[in-house]
């Protein structure tokens, strides 16, 4: 065997590992444009006016361009006819249950990550928490459904089964009426997302604490400041871009959860946004499974305008997360 | 004023410095060690290490890799602390302070003593707050009394006339041999009674570092400073007293001239003339 042909076999075989790297990446992201294509056409009967779209692509009149998109579908709450349907009641509970997913996840989550990585001893007992956290992060999310059907829709029995025996807290009409058990409403929600987002918000933000260099711990530490000064005024706001970021990735798979509401049995069909905590809603996701599980064409369709809205929004959130780490990105040392 | 000239003409050799005014040990001793022991886990670090660091002179520890003199050093103000499997044992008294105590307020003895480290490591803050942080955290100051002691510790790091006119720029735009002087400006800035240095001027160049050595010989006029250099001719340059440490021990320690020109120990004698280290 020549030295000639061993260097064209090394060359070859660079040229083939390329090729198939290339492969791998063309087919990744040809998979994930046929998927939005296939999502596109079926739902932009739903989406967008023909009349106007026509209008405005075929005869070039730009008054019409408003008209494109069927606002009604928006605007409207679920329906049994296909034409009159629309995700108002869906976006505006996801909105609401995504909001008290966050105000509890983020102080909670963080702070826990702050006590573990600045103040914590390192032993066998952390070291057990740790791996028990990054167990539960990968634990399927319809677990957490159970968890929160038991916990906090249920309240373990404590407070009966029958409606009518329920605590309740605050005049009927405040936003804040409280009802124990909380039963199936936006509190028993958010509560079941904050499981299903702390252990993902906690290992994030364990990763930003952990990049911050220690040379900057020591400097803090090494003029006297206690580990509470230092962890608060030097090292938290050096991880606060990478945190944020966490935090919006982990709202973002939030917003995306549909089992473990399922599980806690929130509303097939919801005519009216949320009035208070206690009050029963709809998200996003279960109005697409809904829709898409029911036998008729059409609401397969609806199905497919509402996965397109919800990409759309799931896109606006990554991509908020990304320029924020860019523009709040500095160096540290 | 600092030199902005070194006199890098003159060949460095191991010789004492020419220009010493006082005398290189002086009655009061600010740092008392003795019998000092340190362990990493079940590894020995330091032996029986007793030593006395005298007030308003630079003593230098010097040393080859490995001998525990930056851990040494760690332990006079309980940076230690923060390794996991440190522990010692002995005497170390600050002014009749006992260091090792575990009831004495570690935040407290931080702020009596302060630390240069080997890589200038300025928050990534404006100029005027990486001086502002430390002397805030002690107490309230007013606005002006601030600005006065921002001032003050960066003139006394020989830093002001180059970064009066950016103070809030970030810290981190500086060089760094800048970096190291603000990094000085900010540990003087809370007011210490002893200044460590580790190896403060291994990280930069020549320049630099002839800057950062005049200004060590000039905060010994207000400071107790502790160097540890594995540069014989910087110890030689800086110091006034030198202590020799090898393998966890220490082999000698004595006024700098003495050190290099007649050592007393045959270790010391072969370390400061290069046959090992």
């Amino acid at each position: 065997m020549s030295a000639i042909s061993i260097r064209t076999r090394r060359i070859l075989k660079n040229r083939a590992f390329l090729a198939l790297c290339l492969f791998s990446t063309s087919a990744t992201i040809l998979i994930l444009a046929l998927l939005i294509a296939s999502i596109m056409v079926q739902g932009s009967y739903f989406l967008f006016n023909s009349d106007a779209l026509s209008a405005v692509f075929a005869h070039g009149e730009l008054s019409q361009l408003t008209k494109i998109i069927r606002w009604e579908f928006l605007t409207n709450f679920a329906s049994r006819f296909p034409e009159k349907a629309g995700i108002y009641a869906a976006v505006i509970g996801s909105l609401w249950v995504c909001a008290i997913c966050a105000l509890l996840a983020l102080p909670l989550g963080i702070g826990t990550a702050i006590y573990l990585e600045e103040f914590a001893p390192k032993n066998r007992w952390t070291a057990l928490v740790d791996f028990n956290i990054r167990n539960l992060a990968g634990v399927p999310s319809i677990v957490y459904g159970i968890l929160g059907l038991t916990a906090f829709t249920r309240m373990f029995g404590l407070f009966g089964s029958d409606k009518n025996s329920a605590l309740s807290f605050g005049p009927d009409n405040a936003w804040w009426h409280i009802q124990l058990p909380f039963g199936q409403g936006l509190l028993a929600g958010g509560l079941t997302l904050m499981l299903v987002v702390l252990p993902i918000v906690i290992i994030s933000s364990r990763e930003a604490l952990r990049a911050v260099p220690s040379s900057l711990r020591q400097a803090s530490l090494a003029i006297g400041a206690t580990p509470w000064q230092t962890a608060s005024k030097i090292t938290l706001p050096a991880a606060i871009p990478s945190i944020l970021t966490g935090a919006i990735l982990a709202m973002s798979r939030a917003m995306g959860e549909a089992a473990p509401l399922l599980v806690i049995g929130i509303p097939v069909f919801i005519a009216n946004t949320p009035d208070n905590l206690n009050d029963n809603f709809t998200v996003l996701p279960f109005q697409i499974f809904n829709w898409a599980g029911r036998p008729q064409e059409s609401f397969h369709q609806l199905a497919a305008s509402a996965i397109v809205v919800l990409l759309i929004a799931l896109i606006c959130f990554n991509g908020v997360a990304v320029y924020l780490r860019q523009k709040l990105r500095k160096p540290l040392a | 004023m600092p030199d902005t000239q070194p006199n890098l003409a003159k060949p460095a050799t191991a010789s004492a410095p020419t220009t010493t005014t006082t005398s290189p040990v002086s009655e009061h001793i600010t740092l008392r060690v003795k019998d000092f022991n340190a362990w990493y886990g079940a590894y020995q670090a330091l032996h029986n290490i007793t030593l006395n660091i005298p007030s308003q002179r630079v003593t230098s520890l010097i040393g080859p890799s490995g001998c525990g003199k930056s851990t040494f050093l760690r332990w006079i103000n309980r940076m230690n602390d923060l390794v996991a499997n440190a522990r010692a044992q002995g005497v170390m008294q600050l002014d009749k302070d006992d260091v090792l105590d575990r009831a004495f307020d570690v935040v407290e003895l931080r702020r009596r003593v302060g630390m240069v480290f080997q890589k200038p490591n300025p928050f990534p803050k404006s100029i005027y707050e990486n001086i502002a942080f430390g002397p805030r955290l002690h107490k309230r100051f007013h606005r002006s009394d601030l600005d006065a002691l921002v001032e003050q510790s960066l003139r006394a790091a020989a830093i002001w006339d180059e970064v009066k006119d950016r103070l809030h720029n970030s810290a981190l735009g500086l060089s760094g041999g800048q970096q190291q002087r603000l990094c000085i400006a900010r540990a003087i800035a809370v007011g210490p009674e002893v200044l460590l240095m580790d190896e403060p001027c291994s990280a930069l160049d020549p320049r630099s570092t002839a800057s950062v050595e005049a200004l060590i010989r000039e905060l010994r006029q207000t400071f107790t400073i502790v160097v540890v250099t594995h540069n014989m001719q910087q110890a030689a340059r800086v110091s006034d007293l030198t202590a020799f440490f090898f393998e966890g021990k220490l082999i000698e320690a004595g006024p700098t001239d003495g050190m290099f020109t007649n050592p007393k120990n045959k270790q010391t004698e072969d370390y400061v003339t290069g046959r090992f280290g």
